[in-house]
């Protein structure tokens, strides 16, 4: 029984790596880039609904809002005036700038809110539940998390397969020069891509704020790293990989934790990635682009 | 229709391009051959917008085009079905069509659709296959299919027979015939000169970035330099 709770656990924190890592996967898909800022959105998302919380007194569902709202805004104005003038340059550069982005957001946050940990109010609407006599517990957020991330999964892949826009995105993925013969804006492509990855980062500050309900402008950080590795876990540029690479190393770092250490909880998260990329270097669910002339 | 005076493209400090002009009308067939290097593509990707020249003009339909963005030009009635077809290889048939009709409103694409499966039976049969999958005539059909969903009214084509059996060959270049004759205006680039000048009312004989000859194709194809250099021998 223990096992079963400490595994309901991993699925939850799992799904909050998910959601950050389907924005690291949806941008390098897209844009090619790795978006290392990402992390802090999460942290401005938390803080946002922070905010909307306890200074305007908001409740959760329009705090989330939002918070989604600004994030949205944020990632479009740091693709804009970050990213798209190098949109050109080598991809070190590229790098060296989203670094450079997120060390201005936490700076920035430190400013605005300073080092002192704010305490966040969950914004999760149901309680915890009980099973087998109490014997098996289930806390709301975490389910509420897993809810949330099979929702955003299932919009997700409704977006990419079925609408305009989620063709537009494939197609800019796969050839950005053909998209733009077949009258695809690359440059609005793009922006709607970070758009979309900001907004899904909002959610991620606001589950990850409720589950760990301290919020300091380096909250992001760790997170948007093991996100990270959890979308090359998955095969990175993959929705499904970031999916299934983000609940796997929810359940690997909980069940690390649980049965061997729990200081090297992030160093065994961290070989798995190792092992499992020397075998599949594309991760679990990448492909090799295959080129046929 | 398309009218290019003088452009001169480079990529970085070569001068690839070097001061080529052409023109194509409306209802033509023109084609653009020559070896391998000659600058055909080129030239082809500088009139879609996707490389920028350093000097000249090129105007579609009377209006310069030279700074307008390669995806605002498919909306003007330019489609560009480039050079290795270009296809996205892990989406379907069918959406490899739709997305040939992005500049159009979804309402009015499903008659498109079937049109192209009526000149492309073969698609409408592999309409849910990964593009990846077809065989290399069959991925040549989508890539022109797909560039006619957007209703050209210019079509460049770059290489449609590369790597294709002579068969296959002789069905596209009907195809080519075909959606001239229902109004399309085709420019052609090809190294298959004896097709290409066999459907083509006019022909450029492009030699490393200039244009060597320009002429009727039936005369082209009584030139002796062009024999010797194109054609395979006298």
């Amino acid at each position: 029984m223990a096992f079963l709770s400490y595994l309901i656990s991993g699925i939850s924190l799992g799904s909050i790596y998910a959601i950050i890592a389907l924005g690291y996967t949806m941008v390098y898909g897209i844009a090619k880039m790795l978006n290392f800022a990402h992390g802090d959105v999460i942290m401005v998302g938390g803080y946002m609904a922070y905010m909307a919380t306890t200074e305007f007194g908001w409740s959760p569902l329009p705090s989330t809002l939002f918070a989604m709202a600004v994030c949205t805004l944020l990632g479009v104005l740091i693709e804009q005036f970050a990213y798209k003038p190098l949109r050109r340059a080598p991809s070190l550069a590229v790098l060296i700038t989203a670094i450079g982005v997120s060390y201005f957001l936490q700076n920035a946050a430190l400013l605005l809110w300073s080092a002192n940990p704010k305490s966040f109010t969950s914004v999760v609407p149901f309680g915890t539940l009980r099973l087998f006599d109490g014997r098996l517990i289930i806390s709301g957020t975490a389910m509420f998390t897993i809810i949330i991330c099979i929702v955003i999964i299932v919009g997700l892949s409704a977006i990419v397969h079925r609408t305009k826009v989620g063709k537009a995105m494939r197609a800019v993925s796969e050839d950005r020069d053909a998209a733009q013969l077949m009258g695809v804006s690359v440059n609005r492509t793009i922006s709607t891509t970070f758009a979309i990855g900001s907004a899904l980062a909002a959610i991620a500050g606001v589950l990850l704020s409720s589950a760990y309900p301290i919020l300091m402008p380096t909250s992001g950080a760790m997170p948007g790293i093991k996100a990270f590795t959890a979308a090359v876990f998955g095969g990175i540029g993959s929705i499904p990989g970031a999916f299934l690479g983000g609940i796997l190393l929810g359940i690997i770092e909980i069940l690390g934790k649980a049965y061997i250490s729990t200081q090297l909880s992030d160093a065994i998260v961290f070989a798995v990635l190792i092992i499992i990329l020397l075998v599949k270097p594309t991760g679990l669910l990448g492909r090799k682009v295959l080129v046929k002339v | 229709m398309l009218t290019v005076n003088d452009i001169h493209v480079y990529y970085d400090n070569i001068h690839a391009i070097k001061g080529v002009s052409f023109d194509v009308k409306e209802g033509e067939i023109v084609t653009l051959i020559g070896a391998n290097g000659a600058g055909k593509s080129t030239i082809l990707k500088t009139v879609s917008g996707l490389l920028k020249p350093r000097r000249g003009e090129i105007r579609f339909l009377d209006e310069p085009i030279v700074s307008v963005a390669p995806h605002k030009l498919v909306s003007k009635g330019l489609a560009h079905c480039a050079e290795g077809r270009r296809l996205f290889l892990q989406m379907t048939v069918e959406e490899n069509l739709e997305i040939g009709a992005y500049t159009r409103d979804s309402g009015e694409i499903e008659d498109s659709i079937a049109d192209v499966y009526d000149r492309f039976p073969r698609l409408a049969e592999r309409r849910r296959q990964h593009a990846g999958s077809l065989s290399g005539g069959e991925q040549q059909m989508l890539a022109m299919g797909r560039a006619i969903m957007s209703k050209p009214r210019l079509l460049m084509l770059d290489e449609p027979s590369m790597g294709l059996a002579p068969i296959l060959v002789e069905q596209i270049f009907d195809i080519i015939a075909e959606l001239n004759a229902s109004g399309t205006t085709i420019l052609l680039v090809e190294q298959n000169a004896q097709m290409a000048l066999s459907v083509a009312k006019r022909g450029y004989v492009l030699e490393t970035g200039r244009i060597l000859t320009a002429a009727a194709s039936a005369d082209l194809l009584n030139d002796d330099l062009v024999k010797k250099a194109y054609l395979g021998g006298a």
